[in-house]
């Protein structure tokens, strides 16, 4: 059975912490900054546990300031 | 397998849209405009017709969308884009030309203009983002907000005796011989923005191929003028937009064999 990696990357620049992906997300894997904000002071979306990330992106593509990238891998080996 | 082995460019499987400008956005968080922007970007990129793309910006919040997808753009009057496409399309018949209107823009002030290019079946894609508020001006009431909707200008709900009912314009656009394709989408889940990004894919191909007008409407949500978190008004607009505005294809006219 394969097994699938997934990453993702988030332009904490670009993001506008709308929470949209963290709710979107269905292995829980975004959260958002609780203390720091980016230089608009927002409090900007991170992957807080991002060994469940199955690289699925629905985070990315509900993001309506398109700041994630998704990376994935399928292991066949494992 | 570590992060640093996952992110790799040849692993890459999404990613920001080229055509989309490296700039910040003037939307609110969590703002549906950024999203359908965000398709349009990818689908031009997709089926490479940058080149030939004409948009046609409307009054609103998305008054600034030359800004953000890097094709020609024409900026309308307030409520004539239908008009100014039209031109467009007819003086440059191989141009892909298509205009991003709000509720404001095209249900309001622009309603002769967006039924009678419909009408006429110009050779244009309308996409018509509904968010039942003129959010750009402070969330004032539209013609096409809800009975009992709390807005600026009708702070106690709106009423049917006082305001009249909301008005649906795409099931007027439908009834039109002119259009080929009026579909109703929303962007609230992945779900509903692939079948959004495939329901604008089938109007651009329907403008290339001469068939007739388009009309996309995207229920959306206006966050800051419906005064709730963005995934708020996603459930807001599901239990309260959707029975009035239903998602699906109002008309598809599949063309002759």
């Amino acid at each position: 059975m394969a097994k699938v990696f997934g990453a993702v990357t988030i332009d904490a620049d670009m993001c506008k912490g709308c929470n949209l992906c963290v709710v979107a997300c269905p292995t829980d894997v975004l959260a958002l900054q609780p203390q720091e904000v980016n230089d608009r002071g927002y409090h900007y979306a991170f992957p807080e546990k991002p060994d469940a990330c199955i690289g699925c992106a629905a985070c990315a593509t509900v993001c309506p300031d398109a700041c994630i990238e998704v990376y994935r891998v399928v292991d066949k080996n494992i | 397998m570590t992060r640093e082995e996952i992110i790799r460019p040849e692993n890459k499987v999404y990613g920001r849209p080229e055509l989309l400008m490296p700039v910040h956005t003037h939307y609110c968080p969590g703002c549906s405009h950024g999203v359908v922007h965000k398709i349009i970007a990818e689908l031009l990129q997709e089926m490479n017709v940058a080149d030939k793309a004409v948009g046609v910006a409307p009054v609103g919040c998305a008054v600034f969308a030359y800004n953000y997808i890097d094709i020609d753009w024409i900026e309308a009057a307030h409520g004539r884009a239908p008009a100014v496409a039209t031109a467009a399309s007819r003086l440059n018949p191989d141009a892909l030309v298509f205009t991003y209107q709000g509720d404001g823009d095209l249900s309001a002030i622009g309603t002769a203009e967006t039924i009678h290019a419909a009408n006429r079946g110009e050779n244009i894609v309308i996409i018509f983002i509904n968010n039942a508020i003129y959010g750009m001006t402070g969330g004032q009431m539209a013609p096409t907000t809800l009975l009992g909707m709390k807005t600026a200008t009708t702070p106690y709900g709106r009423r049917a005796d006082l305001n009249g009912y909301p008005l649906a314009i795409s099931p007027i656009l439908a009834s039109l011989d002119g259009t080929c394709y009026v579909t109703r989408q929303a962007v609230h889940t992945p779900a509903a923005v692939r079948k959004a990004k495939a329901a604008i894919k089938k109007a651009f191909q329907n403008a290339m191929a001469k068939r007739g007008t388009s009309v996309v409407e995207i229920v959306a949500t206006c966050n800051s003028g419906w005064k709730l978190t963005p995934a708020q008004s996603n459930d807001w607009m599901v239990e309260n937009m959707f029975p009035k505005y239903p998602l699906g294809d109002l008309k598809n006219v599949e063309p002759q064999q």
